[in-house]
């Protein structure tokens, strides 16, 4: 309660927080009760049922695998994305900054069905693929490279500020002190760049997690093998199993929101060695 | 060591920051470049440092080439204007930077490194914040640790960039009076960036006046103050009035009267240059006086400034004098006088000033 009694030069701090809580009850937290509540019909067994089948846990292993490759995958060339976006000047780098922002903006259907096409067997990409014995879509990796897709932006975009702000004298400093480098990138530059970057990727995890119009054209979803939880849970609802569906979301929920929260101490962490604080 | 700087030339683009410029600092000297921004002073220092690479001419340290050699590799002590610190770094890890990113084989130990960041973070009077982050700190604790930092490599040759330049007035002097101690100290060879011309006069041993990218005059604060080469050198460093006057058989005339001996000037158009405080105001005529009208007087601290009407071009002179002498004689707004240069230098006004050509006269000694 310190924290309300501070005194500050914007009033306002109550209702604002009442405002904050109120939206964020009604937008957020109620559905999810809901979700809960539903849920709870099982039982405690019945949950653990819902949840365990061979068919829900391949589709938990699928979903949370892929995203986690894709966000690293994504944390890894957003990065390099985003460092030859703004350090250096070429034509057409405009047009390349805006294409990063295109499966933001894109139907995420268009998407799947744009991938499926190129991945299919006879499509352009997968034509080449399947030559050398590589199949995309239809499988597991095909839901790998929608992930990889939908979740490029956030890497880029959160990393992209902070590299505009850092002052090239920064490396300078760096080499005139005697440093190569690579002891330039890994002791000056990237510890500025990690926390945003774990930032992107939390972000592009999260993002990934939920995808479901992109990935279901070109997964094929194989019950057990290609299948994502959020098709799965479609699936579920309809055939009127509404409990076993909340139960699997449920469950999607948690272990989502922890994994977040841990992300997010991890920033927290590194922003604080950084003196941020 | 000593810097030599042979017909440096440096191209951006199309813009030529620096026309062959030649400068030559002796072993121990404290050098500063002095111009106004955009005259290429902070881009023959970064020539020198090697974060430029200079578009013809050479860097010779203590004689050897140093173009060819990595900024990492000359071991240059280069500080920036605005610290360029690592602020995910402490003080301590800011200031060991330098000593552990050398190969392994020259790597002091752990325990040696201590004792160096150390014995420099007293040097530098912030011994006790090795464990606070550089946004802890106030601007002018940065820019000491910046030159510990600096230092950590024992570097052979110190760069200064605007180092005072972010700074607030009083701190600025004090780091000022500071560091030519410390350079005292040392004796590390050290050139510095500055457009104050106040720092450059109280801080180096000798100076550099820098215009668009040229070398005006290389000489000691007194002489380049005392002696300016060229009109621009004459403006630049304090106070001067400028007046646009005709040069007849070796005579500076200001409106019709003769005020200055221009001995080896040819008949043309010129500019005399006369310091403020080099001007005597009286009541009655002089030699060589011109008679003006008090527009105005203001005392400031231990000096009057008096503003003279003139009937000719620029139609007005300042005039400083100290508050004795002028107690003795008070001047009101007004007032008819007389003035004379004690001091005056002409230069031809076409060339905008070839220094052979500038000549020095001693009114008073005049017949």
């Amino acid at each position: 309660m310190l924290a309300l009694r501070r005194p500050s030069v914007l009033p306002g701090f109550g209702p604002t927080l009442g405002f904050a809580l109120l939206y964020l009850s009604l937008i957020v937290l109620i559905p999810l009760a809901g979700l809960f509540v539903r849920s709870a019909e099982l039982g405690v067994e019945g949950f653990f049922a819902a949840v365990s089948t061979p068919r829900a846990l391949a589709a938990f292993r699928l979903t949370f695998g892929a995203s986690l490759l894709a966000a690293l995958v994504n944390a890894f060339f957003g990065l390099l994305l985003a460092w030859v976006l703004t350090r250096y000047r070429f034509p057409g780098r405009r047009v390349i900054d805006g294409l990063v922002d295109l499966p933001f903006a894109l139907p995420t259907a268009v998407a799947g069905i744009a991938l499926a096409t190129l991945y299919a067997p006879n499509g352009w990409i997968g034509s080449v693929l399947d030559k050398v014995g590589l199949k995309i879509a239809y499988t597991p990796t095909g839901v790998f490279v929608a992930l990889v897709f939908i979740s490029l932006p956030f890497v880029v975009r959160t990393i992209q500020p902070v590299l505009q702000d850092l002052e090239p004298e920064i490396e300078e400093a760096s080499a005139s002190l005697g440093a190569d480098r690579w002891q330039t990138w890994r002791f000056v530059v990237f510890p500025v760049l990690l926390p945003p970057l774990l930032t992107g990727f939390a972000l592009a995890f999260a993002r990934a997690l939920g995808e479901y119009g992109s990935v279901i054209f070109i997964a094929g979803n194989l019950p057990g093998l290609s299948e994502i939880v959020p098709l799965l849970i479609f699936i579920q609802l309809e055939q009127y199993q509404y409990a076993n569906a909340a139960a699997i979301a449920a469950v999607m929920l948690v272990a989502s929101f922890i994994l977040l929260l841990l992300i997010n101490v991890l920033q927290r962490w590194t922003a604080k060695r950084h003196g941020d604080e | 060591m000593s810097i030599e700087v042979r017909g440096v030339e440096k191209v951006f683009g199309n813009f030529r920051a620096i026309h062959g410029v030649s400068l030559n600092v002796r072993e121990g000297e404290l050098v500063a470049l002095l111009g106004p921004s955009g005259s290429g002073k902070t881009t023959l220092l970064r020539v020198i440092a090697g974060l430029e690479f200079p578009t013809a001419g050479s860097i010779l340290f203590d004689g050897e080439d140093a173009v060819t050699r990595h900024v990492r590799e000359r071991k240059v002590g280069f500080v920036f204007q605005h610290y360029a610190l690592f602020k995910h770094m402490t003080v301590f890890n800011n200031v060991a930077f330098g000593l552990r990113v050398k190969p392994r084989a020259d790597r002091p130990a752990p325990e040696e490194i201590k004792a160096k960041v150390d014995a420099l973070l007293d040097l530098v009077q912030v011994g006790q914040f090795g464990n606070r982050y550089p946004s802890q700190l106030s601007g002018g604790q940065r820019q000491r640790v910046a030159l510990a930092r600096a230092l950590a490599i024992e570097p052979r040759v110190l760069l200064l960039d605007e180092p005072f330049g972010a700074l607030d007035a009083k701190v600025r002097k004090e780091l000022r009076r500071w560091l030519r101690g410390l350079h005292d100290r040392m004796g590390l060879t050290s050139v510095f960036v500055t457009h104050d011309q106040e720092e450059a006069m109280e801080l180096a041993d000798r100076v550099a006046v820098m215009n668009r990218g040229r070398i005006e005059q290389v000489g000691s604060p007194t002489e380049v103050y005392d002696t300016p080469a060229t009109p621009f050198v004459y403006e630049f460093l304090g106070n001067a009035n400028r007046l646009p006057c005709r040069i007849e058989k070796g005579r500076a005339l200001l409106g019709g009267t003769v005020f200055t001996e221009a001995e080896k000037l040819v008949d043309g158009a010129g500019i005399a240059f006369v310091r403020p405080h080099d001007i005597e105001v009286t009541t009655e005529r002089l030699t060589l006086s011109i008679p003006a009208v008090v527009r105005q007087v203001l005392v400031a601290g231990a000096v009057a400034k008096i503003e003279l009407s003139l009937e000719v071009e620029p139609g007005m002179i300042e005039v400083a004098l100290p508050r004795g002498a002028h107690w003795g004689a008070p001047f009101t707004a007004g007032q008819k006088v007389h003035w004379r240069a004690r001091t005056a230098r002409v230069f031809p006004a076409a060339d905008g000033g070839a220094p052979a050509a500038a000549v020095e006269v001693e009114p008073t000694t005049l017949k």
